[in-house]
């Protein structure tokens, strides 16, 4: 099918955009759109306006602080603008000196081609629970700059994601960058999922962070919102279903509940292992 | 009430083109349908077969996934753009010839796009890299074998005539 009549605006800046979407409560910002422009052609969505921000200059920038830079945090951190593509994001050695979670994730957001156009900041807005790039946000804490008729605010990422496919960002409002803290001397990360093909949605997937005896999960495709559980403490054999008391898998035609229960048991202690392997240095 | 239209200027295959259309059009169907450049296929319609593969600014992207009033100020190149300038094959083309690497030919397109731009980033791919580069394009003919084998021969190729 094709995408329903809209009328389009690309604003060279971001006041001129910020201005448009307060003009028509049905609109949507178009950033790389490859997570929208599928939900038009099939019309589950259909806003009466498209903001598309790729006219916005500066929009694409990839800011890397180191720790003891003192910019953002105590540890560093990476800040993606709104137009950074997944791709320039996995490609940047900076990014995954300071937080390597961001490409280990990233190298599993759908297929290189989708990549190229796809945005980071773009994927994490559109909080979709089955999707990489939100888990990331709330494992490690990171929050979203957005930009509305009243100025800038930063979410944190605890408070945008609500629920399936929504996000606390008004409908005035541009999400401008998004940011992570880099990951702190003698702590570890790791990534893992489970998906049908490489590329497709996963199944499962499970992200970790361990610094010191602190330990936390974060689940994708298990619940309608990115989940993350504190496993701090729990012995290695009992992590799956330790995991689980917090987890509800949902069953569908993809997996069933029980199979995702599995895989949440494999993934948390594969991911947790890894994570802890490169906190001391393995 | 009618739609409102838009003056796109598209740059395709090096030559420039001026068309008038509603926002809403794909930049496949503005390929295909305002410029009749039939060579980009489109199969799903939904970013996922890779059928309708088309390289902007050199990068593999997929047309059916970007509107053509969004394409305006980029370098399009359609596989009507992969042949050697003087009209022979191109060395991906060559190789999909020699190695059999298409049966009915409709995902042939994306598949073409899709490799060529692999073989710049990576001129020498390994047989993990190769099959790897076209995860994401859909065949339901060949079973991909001979795919992967027109990667790694169009390597050789390109190596030849460098």
């Amino acid at each position: 099918m094709k995408p329903a009549p809209f009328a389009y605006r690309r604003p060279g800046t971001l006041a001129e955009a910020v201005s448009a979407l307060a003009g028509e409560p049905d609109a949507k910002v178009l950033a790389g759109g490859q997570s929208l422009v599928p939900l038009l052609s099939m019309r589950l969505a259909s806003p009466a306006m498209l903001v598309d921000i790729n006219g916005i200059p500066d929009l694409d920038a990839i800011v890397v602080n180191d720790a003891g830079d003192a910019v953002e945090g105590d540890d560093g951190g990476v800040r993606v603008g709104a137009l950074a593509r997944h791709a320039a994001v996995l490609a940047s050695p900076e990014v995954r000196r300071v937080q390597p979670l961001v490409p280990m994730a990233l190298q599993h957001v759908a297929h290189a081609t989708i990549r190229n156009r796809g945005t980071t900041v773009g994927s994490i807005v559109h909080a979709d629970a089955a999707a990489e790039m939100p888990v990331v946000l709330a494992l490690l804490g990171g929050s979203v700059e957005v930009e509305g008729p009243g100025g800038r605010r930063t979410i944190p990422a605890e408070e945008l994601f609500l629920g399936p496919l929504q996000s606390s960002v008004a409908h005035d409002e541009i999400a401008v960058s998004a940011y992570v803290p880099g990951l702190a001397a003698g702590a570890g990360v790791a990534f893992d999922e489970i998906a049908r093909r490489h590329g497709d949605y996963a199944l499962v997937g499970a992200a970790a962070l361990v610094e010191g005896d602190r330990v936390r999960v974060g689940y994708l495709s298990v619940g309608d919102v990115p989940t993350v559980v504190d496993l701090s403490g729990v012995a290695d054999d009992e992590l799956g279903e330790a995991a689980l008391a917090h987890l509800d898998p949902p069953d569908d035609i993809h997996a069933t509940a029980a199979y995702r229960a599995q895989l949440v048991r494999v993934l948390t202690t594969r991911v947790v292992r890894s994570a802890r392997d490169m906190a001391e240095g393995l | 009430m009618s739609e409102e239209l838009h003056d796109v200027r598209l740059t395709v295959n090096g030559a420039t083109h001026e068309i008038r259309v509603p926002a809403r059009r794909l930049l496949s169907d503005a390929l295909r349908h305002d410029l009749g450049l039939t060579g980009t296929h489109v199969g799903c319609e939904h970013g996922v077969c890779g059928a309708c593969t088309i390289l902007v600014d050199g990068a593999p992207m997929r047309s059916c996934l970007m509107f053509a009033v969004s394409a305006a100020g980029h370098e399009l190149t359609t596989v009507e753009g992969l042949a050697d300038p003087d009209g022979s094959l191109g060395p991906v083309q060559q190789a999909f010839l020699e190695c059999h690497g298409l049966q009915c030919g409709f995902c042939t397109p994306g598949f073409l796009t899709t490799i060529t731009a692999g073989l710049r980033d990576n001129p020498t791919p390994t047989h993990e890299e190769a099959r790897d580069m076209i995860a994401g394009n859909l065949c339901r003919c060949t079973g991909y074998q001979n795919i992967v084998k027109a990667v790694e021969r169009a390597a050789e190729i390109g190596a030849e005539r460098a």
